[in-house]
């Protein structure tokens, strides 16, 4: 499995400067990658650009060798920062989850979700809970790439352990490929197998 | 060292409607405890959701109507009525907001960090001492024509620092002033904290960003389920931990990535699910069989708190 980026450069039609330029990449499954840079870098708009939610830019992202289709189903998922932008407020949880797939009770309990907090609205939780929903979104059977833009920053140390452990153990199982962007130099060294500075790949 | 703030057992409840005409009491914070002496920084650490951020808003007797507030809140050793915290906000004691977004976007920033003024005389002095502060805090004369949206995040946190110091206050309470903003950020931000304190104010930080805890902070309420369960002294978090006293915090500094990234199974019980007896009991590797029915209460141990039975009678068992 491979997610390659080719000269990517960025910009927002009413800036003059690019954000991101000619930025080249390459992932696979076999090694978990941290990303790290400062905020306001470019990293996010980076990370939305390889999962496919941002379209217009130049250069190209290949999935396996082909484009990233733009509609259906994304393989590569994106997990955000806060979670309830990512959620329909006026869904109760189960409808949430459901949007993307059927997840079954041991996959629940594996990552600490509480059979009660299902019949919940999003306000009615916690952001680390929300966290543990919108990554099993995110880790629908038809995912192969996932992209953990700043996904504990939120969150209190336990927290960020207990999801991290429960992704990772995911990702494995599923011979997943797996980013994760944090501007936590201890938390990269911890988990990842190797890193990359985002100042070194962008070429403002 | 003169005590500036003592919250004792301040608790917080919403009326909620539930379904039609019921009604609901729900407890965000049960029972919060903690004081700050002059030239602290004293650091409330909770998760984000957790109703931390309640606790400011009752300092300064802005909570909304349907809150309900017990318990006592004490400047200088004098208990503070809703009319006396009117009184007192914006010039003993100020509020460092979370963003600019506290700021009134149409207006220029001398004229919001000024306030209002009764006469032109007034105001010019005040003018005079507006400009001394922001300059010190690196914010030229161009500043004070800009409206809230042309400043950079940096130069928002200085504007919002240096207008919390016009009135010369006794105590700061800063409300989350680190999320979103870049590491350099960030460290001159801590500073500016730093620097308050060496002027002999009070600093009340609350944040869920242990990073920053640690990093200012004398003293660290440790925030959890809506009580205090712990006020630690910062450097007790060094070494494995074990001058730590709640298993709790134990169980979060050994979570951090540089001191082993340990799991620890559970969540935080929410808002109306805290058991009847230690909000911890259920994570709890050490708890005994009365953990569950009852409630423990806040004990001093010289000068760290902890809410927990196992150090009863001032003994200390090492774990």
């Amino acid at each position: 499995m491979k997610l390659k980026a080719e000269n990517i450069s960025f910009k927002y039609p009413s800036a003059k400067d690019y954000i991101l330029k000619d930025i080249n990449l390459e992932l696979d499954n076999k090694k978990i990658i941290g990303l790290i840079g400062d905020s306001g870098s470019g990293k996010s708009t980076l990370c939305k650009i390889l999962s496919g939610h941002i379209q217009k830019y130049e250069g190209e992202v290949k999935f396996n060798d082909e484009k990233l289709p733009n509609k259906g189903f994304k393989p590569v998922q994106l997990i955000y920062q806060h979670p309830e932008k990512v959620m329909n407020p006026k869904w109760k949880m189960d409808k949430v989850l459901s949007e993307s797939w059927d997840v079954d009770d041991a996959t629940l309990s594996e990552f600490g979700i509480q059979k009660s907090w299902l019949t919940r609205f999003p306000q009615e939780l916690s952001g680390g809970e929300l966290q543990r929903f919108s990554v099993l979104r995110a880790v629908n059977p038809k995912t192969q790439f996932l992209i953990a833009d700043e996904m504990t920053t939120m969150l209190d140390a336990i927290t960020q352990v207990q999801i991290l452990d429960s992704v990772i153990k995911i990702v494995k199982q599923r011979d997943m490929g797996f980013l994760l962007v944090s501007h936590d130099m201890d938390l990269v060294d911890t988990i990842c197998d190797d890193k990359i500075y985002f100042k070194d790949i962008n070429g403002i | 060292m003169e005590k500036l703030l003592d919250v004792e057992n301040v608790s917080i409840s919403f009326i909620q409607y539930t379904k039609g005409l019921n009604q609901r009491d729900l407890k965000v914070i049960t029972d919060l405890t903690l004081d700050i002496s002059e030239g602290e920084i004293l650091a409330v650490l909770g998760s984000s959701g957790s109703g931390k951020s309640l606790l400011a808003h009752a300092i300064f007797g802005i909570l909304p109507e349907n809150a309900n507030l017990n318990g006592k809140i004490k400047f200088k050793g004098k208990e503070l009525s809703q009319k006396d915290k009117e009184e007192i906000r914006g010039k003993d004691i100020v509020l460092v907001p979370q963003s600019v977004n506290f700021l009134d976007p149409l207006m220029k920033i001398s004229d919001q960090a000024i306030g209002h003024t009764e006469s032109d005389s007034e105001k010019a002095e005040k003018k005079l001492k507006q400009r001394e502060i922001f300059e010190h805090y690196n914010l030229g004369p161009e500043v004070d024509d800009m409206y809230p949206f042309q400043l950079s995040g940096g130069m928002a946190r200085r504007v919002l620092v240096s207008t919390a110091l016009l009135s010369d206050p006794k105590l700061v309470v800063a409300d989350e002033p680190t999320p979103g903003l870049d590491e350099k950020t960030v460290e001159e931000t801590l500073n500016h904290f730093k620097h308050m304190k060496e002027d002999g104010i009070g600093v009340l930080l609350i944040t869920h960003d242990i990073h920053a805890a640690l990093d200012v902070a004398d003293r660290i309420g440790i925030f959890y389920s809506g009580y205090v369960i712990e006020i630690a002294e910062t450097k007790d978090f060094s070494g494995d931990g074990e001058n730590l006293l709640h298993p709790y915090t134990k169980a979060l500094y050994k979570a951090l990535p540089a001191n082993g990234f340990e799991l620890t199974k559970g969540h935080q019980p929410l808002h109306g699910e805290i058991p009847e007896g230690c909000p911890y009991y259920d994570r709890c590797e050490m708890a005994f069989d009365r953990c569950k029915k009852e409630r423990p209460q806040l004990i001093s141990l010289g000068n760290k708190k902890v809410r927990c039975f196992k150090y009863e009678e001032g003994e200390i068992n090492e774990a």
